[in-house]
This record gives C-alpha cells, sequence and structure tokens, in this order.
C-alpha cells in the first residue's frame, strides 16, 4: 500500500477497496457493518431514541491529549449522552485531502476505535471521498449517531429557581491546548485536552437516581455559551460564584496572555448540569469519582432573568456575556 | 520561594486586599467635597475596571472616564481604508496583530477583505512576520504596524531585521502613536473642530506598558504643566485600587505628582534599548487622526525619510487615498473619550452599534469603553 493518499483511494475501486479493509474495516469491524448493505439494518429496544450529527474540523489533527478522531467519537457520542441516552450506533464520513500520510490516518482510526469501545457504540455505516489539494484542510469527518434514550425529560428549559449548577471537572483544558498548539505561538505546557467520552459519567448520575433537570457538554462556546442558552429558554437568572469555578493554572496563564476568559473557551469532556440544590452534594460526590475537580459553580435565581452574572469575592457582579465572533488575543 | 504562574495574577486579585483597598478610598474621598474624575487612558485599564466591577466598589465622588489608549479603537477608517487597498494588491499578504482585522472603514474590514479573497494574517508576535517574508518569497508581505510605545520598539526589530538579513519583499505600513500627545489634546485641544475646554479630567491612571518601555518620565509635564497628577498604575484589579487610593490621597493632602504604583515592572527612564532603536527608525508625524478625536499634532510615528525603501504608504501612495472620511454622524465617541458622556448615553450603543458589528471607535475592540460596557454591563 501507499504511503500517502492519492485522488485514487477516493475513486470506488481497487485501493478505495483497499483503504476500506486495511484501516477502516479493521478497527471499526462489526457485524453490521461488515453486511455491507446500502445502509445498515438496526434493531432498536427503546421506544425512544436521540439522533445527533456534527463535523469535525480542528487544526491541527493531533494535539496533546487527542486527536480529530478522538473528537469526532466524543463529540457525537456527548451529544447523546447529554439527552440521558446511551450511544449505539455511529456513522462516520471522512473527507480526506490527497497527500495525506495513511499513517496519520490510522492514527486516527485506532484513536476512534478506542472511544467507540468505551462508549459501547458501533459504527454501522461509512463513507470516504479524497478531494484534490487545497479542498479541504487535511481531513475533515463527519460523524452522526443514534442513542438509547435511558433518562427522558431533560431540557434547556428545565431550570428553575433554587436549582444549583455543577461543572464535571476544570474547565477550557481544549480550547487552551488547541491556541497553545497552534502554529505561530509557542508556548510549552503540560496542559492536555478534556476531549473524552461523557457516557460513563452520565450513567454514574442516571444510577443515583438523581433528578438531573438539564445538561449539557460545553463545546464550542464553553460554559459561558451553555449558561447563557439555559438563561435565555428557561427565562431565569443564573449566577456564577467567580472563584468557585474551577480552572486549572496552566489554562489561566494561557487566558491572561492572550486576554480570553476561560468560560468561554471550548471543551470537548466537560459538561454543566442544573438539578435541585438539595442533591448537589450528591451529584458532586458522583463526578469527582472521574474528577476531583468537580464543582458547584452556582444557582439559579430571578434576579436578571435571561442573563448570567458573575459574582467576585469582593463583592462586585457583572454580566457574563455570549461569547461572539472570532476569539482574536488582544494587543497589548 | 520559586515562583509560579499564579503568582502573577493571583494575589493581584485578592478579594480581601481589593476591599481593604475600597475601604481606604472611602474614608479618604469623604474628606473631599467635591468629584474627582480619573482618566484610565489605556484601554487595558478600561477592561480591568469594567470586569472587575471597579466603579461598584467606589464612593460618589470618584468617578472613571474612559480613554484613548486602545490602538484599535482610535485606528481611523482613513487608515483602515488603507489596509484593506493593501490587502487586495495581487501577491500579497497583509499582516496584522489581533482584533484589528476586525475594525470596520469605509470600504469595510480586513476580514470582509479576506472574506473576498485577500491573504489577511494575523500574528501573536511582530517578529512571526519575519518568517512569513521568508516563506513566501515570491509574494509581498506588507506589515500593517499599530499600538502605542508598547509595541513600537518591536516593529522597530523586525524593520532592523529585514534590513541584516536583506528580505526584498517586506514592507511596512506604520501606524504607531504616542500616548503624552493625545493626553495632551484631551486637557488642551488645539484642534478648532474640538472643544475640550470642558473636559472633566481630574486626575490620570497612567498606562504603564508604554512606561515599561518609555518611563515614567513622560508623565512628568502634567503635574507640573497642566496640574494634573498621574499614578502610572498596573493591570490587576488590586493594582487599580491602589493607585486609585494613591491618587485621592494626592487630593487630600493637597499634592499633584507623579507617581508609580507598578514599581514591579516600570522605571522612570525606562528601557532605554528599546528607546534608541525606536528613535534610530522612527520619527514623528506632524498630524495624526485619531477616530474619535480627530487630528492630534505630533501624536504619532512615521519610517525616517532614509528608510523609505521600506514604507508602504509611500511605495503604494499611488493607489492609497487621502481624503478624510467622516466618522459616523450619531457616534458620540469623541465625547465619551473627553469623558463627556458615557457609553449607554448613546443612541445608537447596543442598538446599532454593538462588538459584532461596531459604528464607533469605542465599540471595536474589547477594550474600548463601548465594548466592555456592552460585555460586562453596568450593573449599578
Amino acid at each position: 500500500m501507499q504511503k500517502n493518499i492519492t485522488l485514487a483511494h477516493g475513486n470506488g475501486g481497487q485501493e478505495n477497496n483497499e483503504l476500506i479493509e486495511k484501516i477502516f474495516y479493521k478497527y471499526f469491524k462489526n457485524d453490521i457493518l461488515e453486511k455491507s448493505e446500502d445502509s445498515a439494518l438496526l434493531n432498536i429496544e427503546s421506544s425512544q431514541i436521540t439522533f445527533s450529527t456534527d463535523s469535525f474540523t480542528v487544526s491541527p489533527l493531533f494535539f496533546p491529549g487527542g486527536d480529530i478522531g478522538k473528537l469526532s467519537i466524543c463529540g457525537t457520542c456527548n451529544d447523546l449522552a447529554m439527552m440521558g441516552a446511551k450511544p449505539k450506533y455511529l456513522t462516520c464520513s471522512f473527507m480526506i485531502e490527497e497527500g495525506m500520510s495513511l499513517r496519520e490516518l490510522e492514527k486516527i482510526v485506532r484513536s476512534m476505535k478506542k472511544e467507540l469501545e468505551i462508549n459501547e457504540a458501533k459504527i454501522v455505516s461509512g463513507d470516504t471521498k479524497v478531494v484534490p489539494k487545497g479542498s479541504v484542510d487535511k481531513l475533515f469527518i463527519n460523524t452522526s449517531g443514534i442513542g438509547e434514550v435511558l433518562y427522558s425529560g431533560i431540557s434547556a428549559h428545565n431550570l428553575v429557581e433554587d436549582m444549583a449548577i455543577v461543572v464535571s471537572r476544570d474547565i477550557g483544558a481544549h480550547g487552551a491546548v488547541i491556541f497553545a498548539s497552534r502554529e505561530g505561538i509557542s508556548l510549552d505546557s503540560n496542559l492536555t485536552t478534556d476531549s473524552a467520552s461523557l457516557y460513563p459519567q452520565v450513567k454514574a448520575l442516571f444510577d443515583a437516581n438523581l433528578e438531573i433537570k438539564a445538561l449539557r457538554d460545553a463545546t464550542r462556546g464553553g460554559v459561558a455559551a451553555v449558561l447563557n442558552e439555559w438563561a435565555k429558554a428557561s427565562n431565569i437568572c443564573i449566577e456564577i460564584e467567580e472563584e468557585a469555578v474551577p480552572v486549572r493554572h496552566e489554562v489561566k496563564g494561557i487566558c491572561e496572555l492572550l486576554g480570553f476568559e476561560a468560560l468561554n473557551l471550548a471543551n470537548e469532556g466537560t459538561f454543566v448540569l442544573a438539578l435541585p440544590k438539595e442533591q448537589a452534594e450528591q451529584a458532586l460526590e458522583v463526578l469527582k469519582k472521574s474528577n476531583p475537580n468537580a464543582q458547584i459553580i452556582g444557582k439559579v435565581t430571578n434576579q436578571y432573568p435571561q442573563k448570567v452574572i458573575l459574582n467576585s469575592s469582593w463583592g462586585t457582579k457583572r454580566f457574563l456575556d455570549m461569547p461572539s465572533g472570532e476569539l482574536l488575543p488582544r494587543i497589548c | 520561594m520559586e515562583l509560579e504562574l499564579k503568582n502573577l495574577y493571583d494575589d493581584f486579585r485578592d478579594g480581601k486586599t481589593i476591599k481593604a483597598y475600597a475601604k481606604i478610598i472611602e474614608q479618604d474621598a469623604d474628606k473631599l467635597d467635591r468629584t474627582i474624575n480619573i482618566m484610565e487612558v489605556c484601554g487595558g485599564h478600561t477592561h480591568t475596571i469594567m470586569k472587575f466591577g471597579l466603579p461598584q466598589l467606589l464612593p460618589e465622588n470618584i468617578k472613571f472616564i474612559h480613554g484613548p489608549g486602545c490602538p484599535v479603537c482610535i485606528m481611523p477608517k482613513e487608515r483602515i481604508d488603507h489596509a484593506y487597498i493593501l490587502a487586495l494588491q495581487p501577491d500579497t499578504i497583509l499582516v496584522t496583530l489581533g482584533d484589528m482585522i476586525k475594525v470596520p472603514g469605509s470600504k469595510g474590514s480586513l476580514q470582509q477583505a479576506r472574506a473576498k479573497g485577500a491573504d489577511v494574517r494575523f500574528v501573536y508576535s511582530p517578529m512571526e512576520v519575519l518568517k512569513i517574508a521568508k516563506e513566501n518569497p515570491d509574494k509581498k508581505i506588507i506589515f500593517f504596524a499599530i499600538g502605542f510605545e508598547t509595541t513600537t520598539p518591536m516593529t522597530a526589530v523586525v524593520i532592523e531585521q529585514t534590513i541584516i538579513l536583506g528580505l526584498k519583499n517586506l514592507y511596512f505600513h506604520i501606524n504607531h502613536v504616542t500616548v503624552p500627545e493625545v493626553m495632551r489634546e484631551l486637557i488642551d485641544s488645539r484642534d478648532i473642530h474640538i472643544d475640550s475646554y470642558n473636559n472633566q479630567i481630574d486626575a490620570f491612571l497612567g498606562p504603564s506598558h508604554v512606561s515599561v518601555i518609555s518611563g515614567a518620565k513622560i508623565y512628568k509635564e502634567f503635574p507640573a504643566t497642566y496640574n494634573r497628577p498621574v499614578v502610572v498604575a498596573g493591570f490587576e484589579p488590586v493594582d487599580v485600587m491602589e493607585a486609585i487610593s494613591m491618587l485621592v490621597k494626592q487630593f487630600v493632602e493637597n499634592r499633584c505628582e507623579l507617581e508609580v504604583q507598578y514599581k514591579r515592572v516600570v522605571t522612570m527612564e525606562g528601557n532605554l534599548n528599546a528607546q534608541n532603536v525606536i528613535d534610530k527608525y522612527f520619527e514623528k508625524r506632524e498630524l495624526f487622526k485619531w477616530r474619535g478625536l480627530g487630528n492630534v499634532p505630533d501624536s504619532a510615528l512615521k519610517l525616517k525619510a532614509e528608510y523609505s525603501f521600506l514604507d508602504a504608504e509611500l511605495i503604494y501612495r499611488d493607489i492609497l487615498p487621502i481624503e478624510e472620511v467622516e466618522d459616523h454622524k450619531l457616534c458620540i465617541c469623541g465625547d465619551i473619550l473627553r469623558g463627556m458622556a458615557k457609553p449607554p448615553e448613546c443612541t445608537i450603543f447596543g442598538t446599532a452599534c454593538k462588538p459584532n458589528t461596531p459604528i464607533g471607535s469605542c465599540m471595536v475592540s474589547s477594550e474600548g469603553a463601548c465594548a466592555a460596557y456592552y460585555k460586562y454591563g453596568n450593573l449599578l
């Protein structure tokens, strides 16, 4: 087999089959995929399913703690899990730029397999396109997935006064890693992305019989975006105690340097949940088994409906706005 | 003790210390029978003040006026039009810093030029421009240089390296501005179009990263000639609160002096090497237009004539317009910058003029006064 992807790998013929056999089937193999029909035939037991899709474009493809493959499985599986579902079946499409190294592609597919195992989910259908150089940035991946609902009733519209807001770990690691490893900024740090499959943690919460009212993974737009979406959807105010928000020093440092706010940075394995305040400590106990930095960061009030407020330890408050536009570093 | 990253900010954001300064300021301000309007000249200070909610901690008679110290905000449309036109030249890469690419000129922003196919890049450090020039020998690279004294030495070093390395494809469009001249303008306007004799400024928080380069000495004239005390302050909330307490104390004790709060990095003389390299390549520009303020004498730099072979403004003079472009009629940024109005008093604040569709200078960068008000809200 050649060392790099050529346009021939997307031709539907021999090279294409070789790519599918030697890379995709090798790692994604399962009874449904192997039937190789025009579409996958699925047996669903649950009466309610969730269905989600996401496309992944990230530069660089490999970064400390993860790669685009890991993101592409975690991303879709996490979206399913956030609606109370067990991720079951996924499809994936690869859009590959001519010239991409096959070894890199295999490495990416291998990390997809690892994440599929954590979620106990299967790739049941796939597609590959190879496009001329310059048409995509090395590799774009789309995954779609179906999950079976284990816990129903989760919604951004459910928040009412006196609920507690909890984060599952320290925030902003993924966004900070991506900025630090971008070309043109040489920053050394021990920081790794938070990219992770969240289904195991979410299942532990459901198993503990907690009344989870809202649940969302804080991807693009960060925790600030989730909180603002909830405040608007439920017409309530969310008050956050700034000091309680867990942020690692490395992330804080990168934010200070570039003029960002950790609450706006993307995460790939961090979620926010809202539940009755009496159950907050118990939820924290469950979450801390996965990450000791899980924290209660605030509560739902009626002070400024549809707004998110940050309270400082010196008694001042300010709005935490929805992040907007391209994140650009400040000048001086 | 080993210095950790967190030492650089943690203690400077300590709630107890901030509250203690608030108490001192309140007690001192109580002894005054007047209001003190303090202008924080620098956008970095505006950002700190709004982000950490400091006005909520101050007594009624201590107020902030948000100054013009944001290099992106003050860039007039004429200069952005230059950048836009240069970016759209064939085989050209236009390089600039951070959020400059968002600012609209009369033709559009650099972001829009990029969408039209122009190669516009932003860099974190001006030194990266050299790398871009080396990697693209068949392209013309134009560095649209912006910033106050803080960023000027870096541009000077890039120019020096361009000459040493013999790079033939790198040019400079210089928009560096200087702080003392615009402070002078704000209290002592010489432009017939602008009446700043009613300015409300009683004292200044001095921009300090500017002083890391130029020294605190550049503010000596303000207490001496203009009777306005200056405290050069750091950028963390504890720094700003301490600096305000120092200013209020001066009023209580009837002093009018230049003081430095940010002693951990600012000296009276500044960085002499940086000053030398600036002087080597740059000279004063007679007049520079500041968005929202108009023409300010001697407030900017240009390349010296002997380096005109690097000067994009001269090389491309045939295609760069020189006509004046008016600021938007409804925009009151000029008044905000002179302390005569606050952002929410503007009729288009938060409606037609928002961070993603800025009309006036104070909304364009996250460090502008309007953007800070919009983002953090004015809760008290």
